[in-house]
């Protein structure tokens, strides 16, 4: 399971009671495991009706709205920690909720599938859009619309001046300490302000 | 699961309180009498009860049928019943008639026991909170010291808000669907035109046309006319009328010749016929009134820091009489206050009136929600 490690990572830098916004939240399933190892109090958000419904089922609050159009709602430094595990390649505007993340929440927490992992580097190169563990779709009914690896997120938190408090990369479970961008399929960031 | 059942015959109840009820107008009721239903079964934790408060137009009559009038489905008859998603097998349900109604509680068009006449014109104003004062009479008289749950649409949505607002205490949960924390300067302007129309009516006579032997008929037809224009969408009236003509073409008259024109009509002429248009002037007044920020320079979280219950927002999109922002509004501002909110924004083309449609993923979430609340076996 891909989200095992992804939100057990996440619950190491979340301290207890805290307060955290889980954007994309799905089932709220994130959520419902950061209650319960760090009794914090979350909020989802999910502009999917079925994923709503699935978060009212397991008990996790959660905020009907659309991303894209920003956190407006939000007020300034609100959170402790705005997370968003594997979805910010689902969004358009990736640098306006970069921002918005880091404008409610002190720190902001990203999870995303590495493009340059070398598994998908090899399917490009035999010819075909790659297809595993961390980016399951096929081309044509894929969520994600931006395609981006570890180096080139690290390059866009530099443009923005985001700052990068830490960042682990994984491969199947494990984690990856030597040439992440080729050998990781998800990679994890704390961001702060900088 | 079951099949989805309606609560079957219902009776309505009386209750008389004696015990005079201050009003926020400065005014006060001496001696008042509220009519009730009840769905289901009160366990004997009391922890059960969930009280359903009624929009704009109406009534206590939430489910099931009248023995008299088989035709009489309550007006949320599709919410409440065994199987539906609020489950009368789980939950002890209330319907109440509020104060100023016409369906039996004390209002303009009851009599006053001061005088032995209708009260008319007389009957004092009444706003939400002391509608939701007088709910928590009706609570202490059935033995509940706590509801499980308080939920309502557009202005009854505004009463469970208010509940945990003035009884935070007494309320575990509450579902404000399709309602606002206050409503906009365009929200109140419908609702002066409706006034003007009753009060300019000449069968209106000050109030008290009950002693002339009329009705402002005409008044109250076309405060219902403005007022079904802005429930429904633009999207809905144009599927349903578009411009479709009686006559297939111009015919010149002011006569009805548009089918939306046949239809508000009726639709007016309906409401006429039944409603109490001094019943239909507190209401919007009430409406009006509500806000429960104002008392904290216009700031909605500092008013709702005062909750303490688990709430469910809903809003729908087409609504623009009581537009999803304004819904979110309140999820915000209870947020902010770190309280539990969940907020389900609900793709519905009806309008203002989809609140008290059926809509499948509008059914399921409120089903959940309902589901979620823990009560004694």
């Amino acid at each position: 399971m891909i989200y095992r490690y992804d939100y057990d990572v996440i619950a190491q830098w979340i301290e207890p009671g805290e307060k955290v916004l889980d954007l994309g939240c799905g089932d709220g399933s994130l959520l419902r495991h950061l209650m319960e190892v760090r009794q914090v109090q979350g909020y989802g958000v999910e502009n999917d009706t079925d994923k709503l419904l699935a978060c009212v089922k397991n008990g996790v609050d959660v905020i009907q709205i659309d991303m894209e159009k920003g956190l407006a709602g939000f007020e300034d430094g609100f959170f402790d920690h705005v997370i968003m595990s594997l979805s910010l390649q689902a969004m358009h505007n990736t640098q306006g909720i970069l921002a918005e993340m880091l404008r409610v929440g002190r720190e902001a927490v990203v999870s995303f599938p590495n493009f340059g992992y070398w598994r998908h580097r090899q399917s490009i190169l035999n010819g075909r859009m790659p297809v595993s563990e961390s980016l399951p779709h096929q081309w044509f009914n894929t969520p994600n619309v931006r395609f981006f690896t570890i180096a080139d997120f690290d390059a866009l938190c530099e443009m923005n001046g985001i700052a990068v408090r830490e960042r682990l990369a994984f491969d199947e479970g494990k984690l990856i300490l030597e040439e992440p961008n080729f050998l990781a399929s998800v990679a994890v960031y704390r961001l702060g302000r900088p | 699961m079951i099949q989805p059942q309606s609560v079957g015959i219902v009776a309505p109840q009386r209750a008389r309180f004696t015990v005079p009820l201050p009003l926020r107008s400065g005014g006060r009721l001496d001696d008042y009498e509220l009519v009730y239903e009840t769905y289901g079964r009160l366990n004997a934790a009391r922890d059960n009860a969930v009280l359903v408060c009624h929009a704009l137009s109406g009534s206590h009559h939430v489910a099931g049928t009248h023995a008299e009038d088989p035709a009489d489905i309550g007006w949320w008859d599709n919410l409440v019943g065994p199987g539906k998603p609020l489950d009368t097998r789980k939950f002890f349900v209330i319907g109440v008639n509020n104060l100023g109604g016409c369906y039996g509680s004390s209002g303009p068009n009851a009599i006053n026991p001061a005088t032995g006449k209708r009260w008319g014109a007389d009957f004092p104003f009444v706003t939400v909170e002391d509608w939701v004062d007088a709910q928590a009479r009706l609570m202490d008289l059935l033995g509940i010291e706590r509801l499980a749950a308080v939920i309502g649409g557009s202005l009854g949505g505004m009463q469970a808000l208010s509940w945990t607002l003035q009884y935070p205490d007494r309320v575990r949960h509450a579902a404000v669907i399709a309602s606002a924390p206050k409503l906009t300067a365009q929200n109140i302007a419908f609702n002066e035109v409706a006034r003007q129309a009753i009060l300019t009516d000449p069968d209106f006579h000050g109030g008290h046309y009950y002693e002339h032997g009329v009705v402002p008929a005409r008044g109250l037809k076309l405060a219902r006319m403005v007022g079904h224009i802005t429930y429904l969408s633009d999207d809905a009236m144009a599927e349903k009328f578009g411009r479709s003509l009686r006559h297939g073409k111009a015919v010149y008259s002011y006569d009805v010749e548009f089918e939306i024109e046949s239809y508000l009509r009726y639709q007016g002429d309906k409401f006429a016929g039944y409603f109490d248009a001094n019943t239909y002037l507190l209401t919007t007044k009430a409406l009006d009134y509500y806000d429960p920020a104002f008392e904290h320079g216009g700031n909605l979280a500092a008013a709702l820091a005062r909750a303490t219950a688990e709430f469910l927002v809903v809003s729908f999109t087409t609504d623009w009489r009581f537009a999803p922002p304004r819904s979110r509004e309140i999820v915000y501002a209870l947020l902010h206050n770190r309280r539990r909110v969940s907020y389900a924004e609900i793709d519905c083309d009806a309008g203002h009136d989809s609140f008290l449609l059926d809509d499948p993923r509008y059914h399921a979430v409120l089903g959940a929600w309902f589901d979620r609340i823990e009560v004694q076996p």
